[in-house]
This record gives structure tokens, C-alpha cells and sequence, in this order.
């Protein structure tokens, strides 16, 4: 299971790397944002899967052993803060576009003396 | 704490300045000022019986002890004598300042940054830590930068206070770095400990380079051959900060280190050598081209540096003592220590004068090229009082103190070429050469500031103004100052005994008794070769200065290109533009190049990493069994993913981007991790909302107009760093020798009163982490909504930033 | 932003409530079930974005009139003040302290700063969701 994950995230990030390089300003963020999702996933692969109960004590269902549940929390931490940074730069971009009047980012590069 | 409140109240009194000047309206706030030099003198004076016993006090306050970094001030000798000049010549400037500058000017700056400084000065004498002594040290570079460029509107301020800061500071980081390396032989940045420790770590491999960098900073500080360049622009300040700064104190930081440090370094020949060489041509090269100035103030710098080698190399000749054992014949060794003491009150006292002399004479005149002085004499004869006793002093002619100092040094350097134990007499036998020519030109730059500035006609002056004599309260300070040049030739041993006595303790702490490394200061040893050689400078001096415009051409034998100068000049132009054409190599301003070389990087690092060691392990034994729905949803999703890069619209890639997140949230269930899956399914909601959104104010997604070489060179690029993830994934999971710390967080009802681990981790474990999240989101919030509610208008939003 | 759409609008009238109360559920089960502070300010979150999709933004406003960059000021504040809180106690920051209580009707329940925590967290989180979406909706000042 784990080994497919990883595979599914190396397509991920590869995706995500081919966006990040493209030209067009919204690509670069949609490639933030799978980037994010393929880490995501990673922590909690890297965490061992499907190793225990989920982190709820004394649930009647099961009494342990549990899922590490470090990994879960910071994921839960990231979730949030990579969506206030995907809404920060989506604004930034259109604020940038609406500024220059292009998404293009080859030709955001600025001049000289900016 | 009487030693830590004298450092602390200059600093708090600068703090408040810039809140409290607005009340001084009616009276100057200088008088305010005033008030804490003359507190702190007084705070050190009172000290002065106990220290002229050869006591000495120390006061400790723990700061950082767990890095051996303690704010412990020690006051003795050395350091008295550079607090009461600090404080003392300090009080007098800032007397001098209140009639010098005029309200108009921004006075709660310039006494804020004169504070600081002060601060900063007493704060390096009065430092027992290295550490502390160096950040003090960077704070009198920084105050004097500011100082210099009080006048920030003119371009040759700016340029003097950047070519003090850029060699002080570099110094400064010289000489961080000789003290670290004393630290490492050591373990102590105490110097007294330092000091005890040393004789028995002459021999260790760090011993020169720490030498070399302390003296570094030392020499860039107080002004020596080849740094002394920064002095003569550093004129551009204020006179007053000209006086205090660049004569009286910080300059002679760099001697003070060197005194301070001489128990540490001068086992070593090397030390000797250094100091005394280095000193010996900053006093010829700044008495030489003294010479040549034609204003009165760059005249005065060139001649501080040329004082400055003198006090320096005195320190250099003074450091032999510790080479020979010490007896009543060869006691004499430490006189060149205390003649440099000597010399080191006496010249701030005479070039205090003289700098406020040259201060009312630009007030007043409103010029200080001497080609244009002249005739003075009898418009401002209070000033031409002092002129004369403050550069007969620095000329070294009775009766003032700098002829008793003068002839001290001149006795130690006759010393100097005696000693023969290394047989290299005949090197030495150059020191009282040098010290003679040097002396003469001395002299010749003392007679032109008297004749051409007070004799002659008064033709060529500014006409424009009736020149007077200075007002009385700009008098009081340089006549305080003459004052003391007259009364220490009649009564040196006073100050002997009571300041310079114990200092001399500092400087050879155990070599012999307090009192027998103190001579007895006559101003007639009859007719000795000393005197002789005093005659020779007058006769000579007066000779030279006579014939000066026949020989004034051999100022102009070295090009301009050649100069120390020209050299810094150079440097820096060239080292602006190396860097600005290899920064223009690679700062493309594109952002697929700075992702191509972080990308580019990663691979090489990383991937190189794998390819030339065995790390790369992989097993699939302990991997979870593997349901058919799994392998469809990861299907679903990689294709999903896939397809975002063949999306024709940004709005399918935007919900084949909510695909993959959905699947995500599903594996999160599927991976019993319940509160991840709710949050991932609604963040990934509430994105979507928010691309989409933002698509209505964004243009229509054209295809992408790149080359099809780009092309491959991003699908390249993808492609390795997607296979190095897997790779260094796959061998991180195989990777098993940590032991997990899960457990821990299992007793979560006990340590934090809940039973869903996830949440107790979140606020109670790592409520931490949690609570600088939510400000990090807060402060996403408001970017977002100031980026969009709060903007520039159109126009003007290019000149904005 | 006008969705002449009159099943969706009266479907969500009633879902928003159904939902807010999941959400005031989720954050108050957050210490024993899945739940807690993130997940009840998003789901209130999100009931407010189906309300902004759904209806009028000037007429959502009437409806609510909060500004949500207060809530989320008040969030940040709650978030750090319990952590000094703490501190004025003479413990560590962040220090969370607990108390049982007997409510009525719900019988043994625990009531602790750890509440006041998950609290801040959730109003920051339905403050900054919902200043970006309706700064992006109504942003289009010029």
C-alpha cells in the first residue's frame, strides 16, 4: 500500500513541479496547491498506514493499537495554512493582473531598478 | 554598579532625547545633555584614591552566563584613564557644542547619536567580556557613522561616514574573529583570565592569527598606516564630533585594545614588531602628508593619525619589557608604555584645543583653507592663545606637556635601538630616526597652523562677514583644555602618580611594583641626547618650513592613481560591479529560472547523493494489504493530475485539482484519520469556491506559448524530481531506526484530558505550533483584504514602495 | 453575482442551519471525537460561503452583519490570550487547566481553557475565510 502511495505521490509532485515551471500564473498556483495535496499525503504514508484504529481513545469500536496520530496533526496544521496561502497568492495574482494587465509571468520579470 | 549605571546613563538619556527634546524649546537641550558627562566624571573620580592604590574593582551582571557572555565591567587604571578622558573631554564638547551649533540644526539627533556613542565608549574601556567589549566596539563605529553624517544632505558626509563605517566595521569583524579565537585557546572571553592563562599558550597554532585579526580591528580603529584614510573624511562631521570622536576617544579605542592586550600578546616578538613598525609609519605618513593640507581640519586629522602611530608604536617599544627580566636597569622598557599613556591624556588635551580653535576659527570665518586665513592675530587673540599653546604642545616644545611626552618618547626609542639581545640592532637603530624626521615635520605642520592662519594679511577672507572673536561660552572648553596643556608640565607627577601609575599595572600586571614602573617626570635632564635631537627638530623644523614652497613639489611625485585612496576607491567601484554583473547572470527576474535552479539544485544534491552511495533501500515487506477500490482511486487521481496539464480551460483544472483533493480526503478516511478527512473535504471546498471565484476577474486561459525545447526541459525536470520523492520516500519508509514517539501522545486523556489525540496534540501538545498557525492565517486574512480593498491609485502606484 | 435558481434557495435555507448546528457539534466534540476548533470554524465557514453563493452578497450582509475581520481579530486574540492567561496563573504559557462540570441534560462534562483555545482558533479560521471570499466577491472595485 505504501509503495503505491509513493508512486501516486511521485506522479503528484512530478505534476506539480511541470505546473510550478509553466508561464501562466494561475498553472504556478494550481501547482502550489497539488504540491501541497502530494505532501500531505506523504507525512501520513510516511507514518505507516493502516497500522492501527484511528487516534480516538477509548472508542468502543477498538481499544489500540492506533494510528500515529503526530502526523495527523501536522497535516491538519498544513491542510489549513496551505489554503491561507493559496488564497493569499490567487489574490496576489489577479491584484498583479489587474495592475499589469498580464498573467503571464515571463513578462512580470520587471525592470532594472524595481 | 556604579561602573554599569555609568555606561547605562548615556544610553537611557539617548533613548529619551528623541521624546523629550520637544519641551526644550526656550533653552538648548545641550545643557540637559551636559549633565550626564559630568555625572559620570564625577561617578569615576571618586574612585580615582582607590584605584591610585593599585586596587581595582569589578562588578558582574549575569547576562547570558550559559554561553560565558557576562556584562562584568572592571574598572582599573587603563580604564580609568579612558573613562575620565571620555567623560571629561565628553562634558567639554558637548559645553563647546551648545554654542557651536545653532538651534536650527537637528540638536535631538546629534546629542542622541553623541550619547549613544559616549555610552558606547565607556561600555568598551569598561568591558571585562570580549564579547561585550566587540558589541560595544561595533556601536561606537555605528554612532560615529551617524555622527559624521549628521550633515546628510551633503555628499561628502555621506561618503566620509561610509568609508568609516566600511573600514571600522571591518575591522570590528577582524578582530570578532581574533577573539574567538582567544575564546578557543582559552575557553574564557574574560579578559583577566585571558591574561592569566596566556604565557602558557605562546606556542599554540591560533596564537598569530588571533594576534593579527585583534590588531586588525585595532588599527582600522584608530587610524594606521594603510587604514588611516577614513580619518581625514571623517572630518566632515560636525567639529565638536571631530574634537570628541576623531581625536579625544574613539580613535584611541584601537590603543586602548592594544594596551589592553599586551599582557595577552606580547610574549610574542611578533607583537613587538607589528606595533612598533605599523606606528612608527602611521606617525611618519601622517606628520608627512600633513604637510601638504591645505584645510585646517583635514591638516589636524592627518596630524591625529600621526600622533596616534606614536602612542601606538610607544605601546609597540613598551611591549620589549616583556623580554628582558626585569631589574633596576632594565626597568626602563615599560617607560615607552607609560610615555604612551602620558602622550595619550596629553594629546587629547592639546588636539581637543586645537580642534575647537579650528572650530571658531570656521564659525567665525567661514572658511578653514588656509590659503585663505591669515592675519588673525589681532581680530581673535583668545583663539590665537590657544592655537599657540596647543601646537607648541603638539610640536613638543617647553612649557607645555607635550614636551615632556615627546621627550619620553624619544628616550624610549634611543632605548629601543640599544637593544641588541636579538641582534637586529640594526633594524632598531631606524626607530629613533623615524621618530626624529617625523618630529620635524610635526613641527613644520605646528608652524603653518599658527602663521598662515594668524600672521599675514587678511586680504583673502570671506568679506562678506564682520569677523570677531568667538563668544565667550565657546572659549571656556578649549581654555579648560590649554588649561590642563600648561598645568601638567609644571605638575606631571601628580597626574603620574594618581592616574598613570595604577594604568601601568594594567599594562604589565605582575612584572614589577606600581611604583617602580613609574618614573619621575623632570622637564630638565640636562643636556642628553633627547634634547639635542628636541634642538635639531626646532632648527630643522624651522629651516624646512622657511624653504617650504621649494619643496613643496615632492607632494605631487606619487600620481593620483597610486594613492590609498585612489586604491579603496577602486576596489569598491570594482567589487559594485563584479557583483552586479554576476548577480545580472542569474537574477533573470523570471520565475521559471529560479524554480529551474532550485529544482535543478535539489536533483544535483540529492540525487547525486543516491547515485554515489547505498542509501537507496527498499523493501515491500511490511507494506498494508492493498484493496481493489484503493488501486482505483489512486488511478482516479493520477489521472486526474495528469490531466490538469493537458486542461484546455482553467476551470477544468481547477475542479481535476478538486479531484485529487476529494481522493485525498477519501484516503485520509480509508487511513483512519477522521478529523483530517472533514477538513480536507472542506478546505478543498472552500478553495474551489475561491479559484472560481477568482477566475471571474482573471483573462481567459490562452495555450501556453513556450518553445517545445522549454517544454522538454520541464517535463525533464518533473520527471527527476517526481523519481528522487519516490526514492527518497521509499528509503525513508524503509528506514527503521527511530523509535516512533506516537506512544506518547497516547496518554492523551491523562496529560490532557481528551480522548481524540489529533485535537489534544492541536491544543494542548503543540498549542504552540496551533496558536502561531492562527496567526499566520490571521495575517494571510488581512494581506488578502488589504491587497484587495487598499491599493494604490492608478498612476502613482509605480513611484509607491 | 445573481442565481435565479428558487429549489437551490430554498434548499439552502434550510441546509444552513442544519449544517451549523453539525458545525457547533463537531467543535464541541473535538476533544473526544473527530472534531474540534479547525473543523467547527470551517464548517460554519462553509455554511456562510453556500449562503454567499447561493444569495445576494448585499443581501447576506443584511442578514449577518458581523464583520468577519473582527471575528477573526477576536479568534487571534482568544488563541494568544490563553496562552498568557497561563502565564498570569505562574505556570508555563499555553498551559491548559480543566474542571469537571455537571450540566444539566448533558451530564458530566469537562470545561477547560482548552475550550477558550479551540475557540480563538475557530472564530480566526471563519474570520479569514470568510474576509477573503467576501473581500475576492466584492472586490472588484474598479
Amino acid at each position: 500500500m505504501e509503495t503505491l502511495m509513493i508512486l501516486l505521490i511521485g506522479v503528484l509532485v512530478s505534476v506539480a513541479t511541470y505546473l510550478v515551471l509553466s508561464r501562466n500564473v494561475i498553472r504556478v498556483i494550481l501547482g502550489t496547491a497539488v504540491l501541497s495535496h502530494a505532501v500531505h499525503l506523504l507525512i501520513l504514508t510516511i507514518g505507516e498506514v493502516k497500522k492501527g484504529e484511528a487516534p480516538l481513545l477509548g472508542n468502543q469500536t477498538a481499544d489500540g493499537p492506533y494510528t500515529d496520530a503526530l502526523p495527523q496533526a501536522l497535516i491538519l496544521t498544513a491542510i489549513v495554512i496551505s489554503f491561507a496561502v493559496t488564497a493569499f497568492v490567487l489574490v496576489l495574482a489577479f491584484r498583479a493582473y489587474k495592475t499589469n494587465g498580464t498573467d503571464d509571468l515571463e513578462k512580470l520579470r520587471g525592470d532594472e531598478y524595481d | 554598579m556604579t561602573i554599569h549605571l555609568a555606561i547605562i546613563l548615556p544610553l537611557l538619556m539617548a533613548a529619551l532625547i528623541p521624546f523629550i527634546y520637544k519641551l526644550f524649546t526656550k533653552i538648548k537641550i545641550g545643557w540637559l545633555v551636559l549633565l550626564v558627562p559630568v555625572t559620570v566624571f564625577i561617578l569615576l573620580a571618586r574612585f580615582i584614591p582607590l584605584i591610585s592604590s593599585g586596587e581595582t574593582r569589578t562588578y558582574t551582571y549575569e547576562w547570558m552566563p550559559s554561553l560565558g557572555i557576562n556584562f562584568t565591567t572592571y574598572l582599573d587604571g587603563l580604564s580609568m584613564i579612558f573613562g575620565l578622558l571620555i567623560s571629561g573631554v565628553g562634558a567639554l564638547v558637548v559645553l563647546y557644542s551648545i554654542f557651536y551649533l545653532s538651534t536650527k540644526e537637528a540638536l535631538h539627533n546629534f546629542y542622541c547619536y553623541l550619547l549613544l556613542f559616549m555610552g558606547a565608549m565607556l561600555g568598551v574601556v569598561f568591558s571585562d567580556n570580549l564579547m561585550v567589549l566587540y558589541a560595544f566596539w561595533e556601536l561606537t563605529s555605528v554612532s560615529s557613522f551617524l555622527l559624521i553624517a549628521f550633515w546628510h544632505h551633503r555628499r561628502a558626509s555621506k561618503a566620509g561616514a561610509r568609508k568609516s563605517m566600511l573600514i571600522t566595521v571591518s575591522g570590528g569583524i577582524a578582530m570578532l574573529a581574533g577573539f574567538i579565537m582567544l575564546h578557543a585557546m582559552t575557553d574564557s572571553f574574560s579578559i583577566r583570565e585571558i591574561i592569566a592563562e596566556m604565557p602558557a599558550l605562546t606556542n599554540e597554532s591560533l596564537f598569530i592569527p588571533a594576534m593579527i585579526c585583534v590588531l586588525l580591528g585595532a588599527f582600522t580603529k584608530s587610524a594606521q598606516f594603510p587604514f588611516h584614510i577614513w580619518l581625514p573624511d571623517a572630518m566632515e562631521a560636525p567639529t565638536p564630533v571631530s574634537a570628541y570622536l576623531h581625536s579625544a576617544t574613539m580613535v584611541k579605542a584601537g590603543i586602548y585594545v592594544v594596551a589592553r592586550l599586551t599582557p595577552v600578546f606580547a610574549y610574542d616578538l611578533t607583537w613587538f614588531w607589528t606595533v612598533t613598525i605599523v606606528g612608527l609609519i602611521t606617525l611618519f605618513w601622517g606628520s608627512f602628508n600633513a604637510v601638504k593640507q591645505t584645510d585646517l581640519k583635514a591638516l589636524l586629522a592627518f596630524s591625529t593619525v600621526s600622533q596616534l602611530g606614536l602612542i601606538m608604536s610607544l605601546f609597540g617599544m613598551g611591549s620589549l619589557a616583556f623580554h628582558v627580566d626585569i631589574d633596576a636597569s632594565t626597568i626602563i622598557y615599560t617607560q615607552a608604555a607609560f610615555a604612551a599613556l602620558f602622550h595619550l591624556m596629553n594629546h587629547s588635551t592639546f588636539k581637543g584645543a586645537l580642534f575647537m580653535m579650528v572650530g571658531i576659527i570656521d564659525h567665525e570665518a567661514g572658511t578653514r583653507d588656509i590659503r585663505r586665513l591669515g592675519g588673525l592675530m589681532t581680530i581673535m587673540p583668545a583663539t590665537f592663545t590657544i592655537a599657540v599653546i596647543g601646537s607648541m604642545s603638539m610640536a613638543g616644545l617647553p612649557p607645555f606637556n607635550g614636551f615632556l611626552s615627546k621627550e619620553m618618547f624619544l628616550t624610549s626609542a634611543l632605548k629601543v635601538a640599544e637593544f641588541d639581545i636579538f641582534t637586529l640592532s640594526s633594524a632598531t637603530a631606524l626607530v629613533p630616526v623615524i621618530a626624529w624626521v617625523a618630529s620635524v615635520f610635526t613641527f613644520i605642520y605646528c608652524m603653518i597652523i599658527i602663521f598662515k592662519t594668524f600672521f599675514g594679511t587678511t586680504e583673502k577672507l570671506p568679506q562678506d562677514r564682520h569677523i570677531h572673536e568667538a563668544p565667550i561660552g565657546m572659549l571656556i572648553s578649549p581654555f579648560v583644555l590649554v588649561f590642563f596643556v600648561i598645568a601638567i608640565f609644571f605638575f606631571p607627577n601628580v597626574l603620574a602618580k594618581y592616574i598613570l601609575a595604577p594604568a601601568m599595572l594594567s599594562v604589565y600586571p605582575g612584572l614589577a611594583s606600581m611604583t617602580d614602573m613609574t618614573p619621575h617626570v623632570y622637564a630638565w635632564h640636562g643636556f642628553n641626547t633627547e634634547l639635542w635631537m628636541t634642538i635639531g627638530v626646532v632648527v630643522f623644523g624651522f629651516v624646512l618650513y622657511a624653504t617650504l614652497s621649494k619643496w613643496r613639489n615632492i607632494y605631487n611625485t606619487i600620481p593620483a592613481q597610486f594613492t590609498l585612496n585612489n586604491a579603496f576607491n577602486r576596489v569598491l567601484a570594482e567589487g559594485e560591479n563584479v557583483s552586479s554583473f554576476i548577480t545580472k547572470l542569474y537574477m533573470t527576474g523570471s520565475l521559471r529560472h529560479y524554480s529551474l535552479y532550485m529544482y535543478g539544485f535539489l536533483i544535483l544534491v540529492v540525487g547525486s547523493y543516491f547515485a554515489f552511495s547505498d542509501t537507496f533501500r527498499f523493501s515491500m515487506e511490511n507494506n498494508a494489504e492493498i484493496h481493489v477500490y484503493e488501486v482505483l482511486l489512486v488511478l482516479v487521481m493520477a489521472v486526474a493530475a495528469v490531466a490538469m496539464l493537458f486542461a484546455k480551460s482553467c476551470v477544468t483544472a481547477t475542479v481535476l485539482n478538486g479531484v485529487v483533493g476529494f481522493g485525498i480526503s477519501l484516503f485520509f478516511v480509508i487511513f483512519r484519520a477522521p478529523d483530517l478527512a472533514l477538513t480536507q473535504l472542506i478546505v478543498e471546498s472552500v478553495t474551489t469556491v475561491l479559484f472560481l471565484l477568482c477566475f471571474t476577474y482573471l483573462p481567459t486561459w490562452k495555450p501556453e506559448k513556450t518553445s517545445h525545447r522549454q517544454k522538454m526541459t520541464n517535463a525533464t525536470i518533473s520527471i527527476l524530481v517526481g523519481l528522487l520523492v519516490v526514492a527518497v520516500s521509499l528509503s525513508v519508509l524503509y528506514f527503521n531506526e527511530f523509535k516512533t514517539i506516537s506512544s506518547f501522545f497516547e496518554n492523551a486523556y491523562e496529560l490532557a484530558g481528551g480522548k481524540n489525540i489529533v485535537n489534544t496534540i492541536l491544543g494542548d501538545f503543540r498549542a504552540f505550533d496551533t496558536m502561531l498557525e492562527v496567526v499566520v492565517l490571521c495575517i494571510a486574512g488581512i494581506g488578502v483584504y488589504t491587497m484587495i480593498k487598499f491599493r494604490t491609485k492608478k498612476g502613482d502606484d509605480r513611484h509607491e514602495n | 453575482m445573481r442565481i435565479n435558481d428558487v429549489i437551490l434557495r430554498t434548499v439552502v435555507r434550510f441546509v444552513v442551519f442544519i449544517i451549523l448546528t453539525l458545525a457547533i457539534y463537531l467543535f464541541f466534540a473535538g476533544h473526544y471525537s473527530p472534531g474540534g476548533g479547525f473543523i467547527g470554524g470551517l464548517v460554519i465557514a462553509s455554511a456562510f460561503v453556500l449562503l454567499y453563493v447561493t444569495f445576494d452578497i448585499e443581501k447576506v450582509k443584511k442578514g449577518i452583519p458581523v464583520d468577519f475581520k473582527k471575528v477573526a481579530a477576536l479568534g487571534v486574540f482568544l488563541a494568544v490570550g490563553t496562552g498568557f492567561g497561563s502565564v498570569l496563573f505562574g505556570v508555563d504559557f499555553l498551559t491548559q487547566a480543566a474542571k469537571k462540570f455537571h450540566i444539566p441534560l448533558l451530564g458530566e462534562k469537562e470545561l477547560g481553557t482548552v475550550m477558550l483555545f479551540e475557540l480563538g482558533v475557530a472564530l480566526t479560521v471563519v474570520g479569514v475565510v470568510m474576509t477573503i471570499i467576501v473581500s475576492i466577491a466584492e472586490g472588484d472595485g474598479d
